[in-house]
């Protein structure tokens, strides 16, 4: 086991691509769960049973399988029925859909927190129900969440690693084919370790300072 | 559709490698969760520290780095593992850093008074921890367990990509023979849901059964 820092100088600028759509695949599929995330919590409120069942059905679904098999399943199966994405755009989807359903349960909570009394007043100044979400419950449930979606976000960002497995370039797909080009497998797993591990210490930082900021409800 | 049995089959064998896995994992897990989260509310700043670096390291970086570096890397220094035994490790150490938290906040649950009750009965450090705080601390912790069960489940497809015969790769298998895609996924992704069904029933009626005759001893 020997460390060779040159080896390190010279794969890092093929590892720095790697992170460019690490952290590209990382944004897209933060903001797709956020807006899926959304949908599924308003969808499982619908007035309409059967939507708010077959929703609610489908989240546990998503939320009990793999990652894994749900990106082989949007990266070969759909591809059958005519839909072709490229890797990075079949990732994107997977994340976004799987993290979804679990800021789906983050707005759940933020909008089941907005009292009683705001929904009455809404109704008592007249607002239709579009008017009523967009200015009175959302501004207010949003903020509180904003800690617990940051948390799911950087999980998200951890699980970036597999979409390696849908021929995404991402880091650690870089970092295999270096490694089995020049068989030297130390340096480059190492480094996307630390990577990650750096990355995620910072995040805990950010997340005390959005609690600290956000996380407090005032009544 | 008569071959299709024998590829039912065949993906029935990776079903039985996937719940050694989990069950595997699970153990380890449960083991390093209790010792790690002991070792956090310990009075040695030594074992806190010891406890605090395990439990960040394995948080901060994905469990598919960290068995791809168990893998690929630790053949290097001397220590070569079978894609099951670095399986098992890498799961095992992986969930039971995240459930050593569950162990340290079930602890510190327990109210003030448990504590002073333990003193006045001149109990012991070990002793009343051992009679009278973990009992309690079980019960707080067992949902959440069941969570981080669910978790390790779902993170055991990713040692089919060292080559492991679990669901996911039996399931790749049957794609790369047949060329039919839907039915080898779905049966997968309704089988991962089945079983992550029978996790979370289980856990049920375990917290049913040990919450027997603590009634009104919760609050």
């Amino acid at each position: 086991m020997d460390w060779d820092w040159n080896f390190v100088w010279e794969i890092m600028p093929t590892l720095i691509q790697g992170v460019k759509i690490t952290i590209l695949a990382t944004v897209l599929g933060s903001i797709l769960a956020a807006i899926v995330g959304l949908g599924i919590a308003l969808a499982r409120r619908s007035e309409n049973r059967f939507v708010a069942r077959g929703v609610g059905w489908f989240a546990e679904f998503i939320r009990g399988t793999p990652l894994l098999v749900q990106l082989y399943f949007i990266f070969y199966v759909l591809p059958d029925i005519g839909i072709l994405l490229p890797p990075l755009v079949a990732g994107v989807i997977g994340l976004g859909l799987h993290y979804g359903t679990y800021t789906a349960e983050v707005y759940r909570a933020g909008i089941d927190n907005v009292p009683r009394g705001q929904w009455e007043a809404a109704k008592a100044c007249n607002l239709n129900g579009r008017h009523t979400w967009t200015h009175i419950i959302l501004p207010q449930a949003i903020p509180p969440m904003i800690p617990a979606l940051a948390n799911y976000f950087i999980a998200m960002f951890k699980e970036t690693p597999l979409l390696s497995a849908i021929t995404v370039l991402e880091l650690m797909n870089q970092a295999k084919s270096v490694a089995n080009t020049y068989y030297r497998y130390i340096e480059p797993m190492t480094l996307v370790g630390a990577f990650f591990l750096v990355i995620s210490l910072c995040s805990v930082v950010l997340l005390r300072w959005l609690e600290h900021r956000y996380g407090r409800i005032e009544r | 559709m008569t071959q299709w049995s024998g590829y039912l089959g065949l993906i029935l064998q990776g079903a039985i490698v996937t719940i050694e896995l989990t069950l595997m994992g699970s153990v380890l897990a449960l083991i390093m969760a209790f010792l790690a989260g002991m070792g956090r509310v310990s009075r040695f700043v030594i074992l806190r520290a010891i406890a605090t670096v395990y439990i960040e390291f394995f948080r901060g970086t994905s469990i598919f780095v960290q068995l791809f570096w168990a893998y690929f890397v630790l053949p290097f220094a001397g220590l070569s593992l079978t894609p099951l035994q670095a399986g098992v490790l890498a799961l095992g150490l992986n969930v039971g850093a995240y459930a050593a938290e569950v162990v340290r906040g079930a602890i510190l649950s327990v109210g003030r008074e448990q504590y002073e009750a333990c003193t006045a009965l001149n109990l012991g450090r070990w002793q009343g921890m051992r009679h009278v705080i973990l009992p309690q601390a079980l019960l707080v912790m067992l949902p959440t367990f069941g969570n981080n069960a669910i978790e390790l489940l779902k993170a055991t497809s990713v040692v089919s990509l060292i080559s492991l015969a679990d669901l996911t790769f039996q399931a790749q298998v049957v794609r790369s023979q047949t060329g039919s895609t839907l039915m080898p996924f779905v049966s997968v992704l309704v089988i991962y849901f089945a079983l992550a069904l029978i996790i979370s029933w289980g856990v049920r009626t375990l917290e049913r059964r040990m919450a027997r005759g603590l009634d009104g001893v919760r609050v």
